[in-house]
């Protein structure tokens, strides 16, 4: 159907998913990781599976991110590898 | 956190949107049958429009909207009325969790499972609500720099 | 080695891409799920759904009649397990928090 979307929509979830593996601020790495959810939430709801893709879109960018920004807030926000 | 936020505008903005995504949560969870959503995805952004007020206030503001010591119990009441239906199923004489066998007399056999599949879904979103909140206080505990 | 990891990882994403290729399209009506027999001549569940959720249970949404009605001991699970995280990690943490404070 509309492949060139789907196309732009893989390529920024490989780049979200590289940007939070590699990146050494681990708050920029929660943000991108929220971004790879919402992404993810997307491709979901264009494959047609729209409760799934709200599901991921709830849990995976809001709450998550929620839970490793207090994490972060009570260790340190620098990653040491 | 424990202290309060400083920035006027962090301030002002949860206590405006957080009362929108509440309701758009009980929106998710009431009209799961409609439409796409249910107890999990309404319960999840209940949680987060608590866990907004959580972020942004002080101790003191957000115990008076939801207390810390209401959370687990709470959740144990949203897990026991998942239970309480299908039992109360079963001791009517059906299956587990049948919700036809519901004691709903004046309702149409379909208008019993629809009310069945109401009260499932309230209990699931009160589990999974007060557990997430549950999860963010329990992480925030009395060490806090 | 790293070279020999990089070629296992790329042979890896050929053999999934290969094997994608033997799924059917989205939404095919065709497909073995969507057919009211299975091979073997039983019937298959996803077209009783579809054919009588509306019937049985009044709602519109077939995803939700069969999470909490056809499938609800399948989400009575799910709950539960979240349930337990939330109690794990309040008895954890908890505790932790108890024993520092006698040591000290």
């Amino acid at each position: 159907m509309h492949w060139e979307l789907e196309l732009v929509l893989y390529v920024f979830l490989v780049i979200a998913a590289l940007v939070s593996l590699y990146v050494k601020d681990l708050l920029t790495a929660v943000v991108s990781l929220s971004v790879f959810s919402y992404v993810l939430a997307m491709l979901f709801v264009s494959m047609g599976a729209i409760d799934v893709g709200f599901t991921e879109a709830v849990v995976g960018a809001g709450v998550t991110g929620v839970l490793f920004v207090v994490m972060i807030y009570k260790t340190s926000r620098r990653s040491n590898d | 956190m424990k202290k309060s936020s400083d920035s006027p505008i962090i301030l002002l903005l949860s206590r405006v949107i957080s009362p929108y995504i509440m309701l758009f949560g009980l929106y998710v969870i009431f009209h799961g049958h409609y439409s796409p959503g249910g107890g999990f995805q309404g319960g999840t952004m209940l949680a987060a429009s608590i866990l907004l007020i959580r972020i942004a206030m002080e101790e003191k503001v957000y115990e008076m909207q939801f207390k810390k010591s209401f959370d687990i119990p709470l959740g144990a009441l949203g897990v026991l009325i998942f239970f309480g239906v299908g039992l109360i199923a079963m001791l009517l004489g059906g299956n587990f969790l049948d919700h036809h066998f519901l004691p709903i007399d004046w309702l149409a056999p379909a208008d019993v499972r629809f009310m069945g599949i109401l009260f499932v879904e309230v209990g699931v979103g009160l589990a999974v609500m007060t557990i997430l909140v549950a999860i963010y206080d329990n992480l925030l505990e009395d060490d806090d720099a | 080695m790293k070279t020999i990891n990089y070629l296992s990882l790329v042979a890896v994403g050929l053999l999934l891409i290969y094997a994608s290729l033997g799924l059917p399209y989205r939404g095919d009506s065709d497909a073995l799920v969507n057919q009211d027999t299975s091979l073997i001549g039983t019937p298959v569940a996803s077209s009783y759904y579809i054919q009588n959720a509306y019937k049985d249970a009044n709602t519109p949404n077939i995803v939700t009649a069969i999470l909490c009605d056809y499938r609800g001991f399948d989400t009575l699970g799910e709950e539960v397990v979240i349930f337990t995280a939330g109690i794990v990690c309040f008895l954890l943490l908890n505790r932790e928090r108890k024993i520092e404070k006698k040591q000290r």
